[in-house]
């Protein structure tokens, strides 16, 4: 093959892969110009048998394509498999999640990959893992409840902050602000003392021991290292280099977090996703969670389906569910809403605002009784009177 | 703090770049479309921020396709609606 033949394969209208396939397989051979031309006109023939007819119902076909092995996943869902020892949302549950767009998936993780500095040493990413780990302040050291003078004493344990790289001073600010910022409680007083490493709050209230002890409880939990959304953080050795796992998804904090990949971390949480990284991301998102969701129950449902679904929920600029209150709901047809879901308020609500339905989709078409715009009822012919005399 | 975050340089995100005019004109004459039926991309879209894209604008995204190889596919810059 030469390079003028090279040209003319990628001048042709075939897909990209279509086009680098064609090239390495005829590579090494050696063809001449009439068997090349015979090749083409295969190759463009075949593509063309493979396309879709104009007119066809891929929505339905992508509807029943993924309904069907869905049935087969009820009957034997797992809810939760474990993952790192992290319990992740899985089979038809998952599948709902997907598909209705949820804000929050029920289990959110995170996989954190790490640079490269990071990424091969145990200790190292042992590091990265206490800046995204939540970590609640009574890991730090210990807390007493001074009942003689209303007070809650918190000694911190130098060996424990050093271990996990974060200064007396850090904590010493970070807790009461969190605890204002955060968990929204603000009737205390507080003094710090770097020098003996002690935090000393004091509430409002000096009555109540039931307050006391409610400040207790909020020194105790509040957050004065890591990310508040993630809770758990596991370090995994995969493939040579060190990956975190997480339960609680926060992928903008993370992101701003030193010696973390900002080109590779993901996460399963899709509207996040779409919110920072884009609509394109989010549409990505979609396709590989609902595909590693159903090939994980071992169904193979053809990409195409799902690239359909996740197009038509991308369309509008954000991640919208399907159903009622996303691409269902939104349909230009009063009959074809109501036939969906919730058919009596549809009907009522389109009567008060007067509403018309123009009769252009196919459910309408199917409820009045008339043919479809689908397929051959797409296709309009008008016969021409020739030999008709009257 | 680490490292900056390029949105492009994520390996979830597809090429984004601005098409000039002519180059619309063209595309929406082989679809026999208006500039309305294309999908739609919202102006904060962090991938729209990044490479500076405003309102009627039309992005075209080059995706790395799973049946393809590689596709192309074109969405039209619009105001986020208020809630």
């Amino acid at each position: 093959m030469n390079s003028d033949m090279e040209q003319r394969i990628d001048s042709l209208d075939l897909p990209y892969r279509t086009r680098e396939d064609l090239k390495v397989s005829l590579a090494d051979q050696d063809v001449t110009e009439e068997q090349f031309e015979q090749i083409l006109e295969m190759v463009f023939s075949e593509y063309q048998k493979s396309r879709i007819e104009p007119c066809e119902a891929v929505g339905v076909v992508a509807a029943q394509s993924i309904g069907e092995p869905g049935t087969q996943m009820t009957m034997r869902t797992f809810h939760y498999a474990g993952v790192a020892e992290i319990n992740v949302t899985l089979g038809l549950p998952r599948l709902i999640e997907i598909m209705d767009a949820r804000r929050e998936p029920s289990t959110p993780t995170m996989a954190v990959h790490l640079l490269d500095d990071w990424a091969f040493n145990r200790d190292r990413a042992r590091e990265v893992s206490w800046q995204i780990e939540a970590a609640p302040l009574h890991e730090f050291g210990d807390i007493t409840i001074d009942m003689e003078n209303m007070q809650v004493l918190v000694m911190l344990n130098k060996a424990v902050c050093d271990r996990r790289k974060i200064s007396i001073d850090e904590i010493l600010e970070a807790g009461p602000r969190k605890m204002r910022e955060k968990r929204h409680f603000r009737d205390f007083d507080v003094e710090g003392d770097p020098k003996r490493a002690a935090l000393t709050f004091t509430p409002k209230n000096r009555e109540s021991y039931q307050n006391l002890f409610q400040l207790a409880e909020h020194v105790r939990h509040v957050i004065v290292q890591g990310i508040d959304d993630i809770e758990r953080v596991v370090v995994r050795k995969e493939g040579g280099e060190y990956i975190l796992y997480t339960e609680g998804s926060n992928l903008k904090d993370v992101f701003e977090v030193e010696g973390v990949d900002t080109s590779r971390t993901r996460s399963n949480n899709i509207s996040e996703i779409a919110d920072v990284l884009g609509i394109e991301a989010g549409r990505n998102a979609i396709i590989q969670e609902a595909l590693s969701t159903l090939n994980e129950q071992g169904i193979g449902v053809d990409v195409r389906h799902i690239m359909l679904v996740a197009d038509m929920m991308c369309m509008e600029g954000e991640v919208k569910q399907i159903g009622r209150h996303g691409i269902a709901g939104e349909k230009e047809s009063v009959l074809s809403r109501a036939a969906f879901e919730v058919t009596v308020n549809h009907l009522l609500d389109a009567a008060i605002a007067n509403e018309v339905d123009e009769l252009n989709g196919v459910t309408e078409n199917v409820i009045v009784g008339q043919p479809i715009q689908l397929g051959t009822g797409d296709v309009k012919l008008i016969a021409k009177p020739i030999n008709l005399k009257i | 703090m680490g490292t900056t975050l390029d949105v492009l340089n994520h390996e979830m995100v597809p090429d984004h770049q601005i098409m000039g005019e002519e180059e619309v004109a063209d595309l929406l004459a082989t679809y026999h479309i208006t500039l309305e039926q294309l999908p739609k991309i919202y102006h904060d879209d962090p991938a729209v921020k990044t490479i500076g894209g405003e309102v009627g604008n039309v992005i075209r995204i080059i995706r790395d396709s799973r049946t393809a190889g590689r596709a192309e596919a074109y969405r039209l810059v619009v105001k986020r609606p208020k809630k």
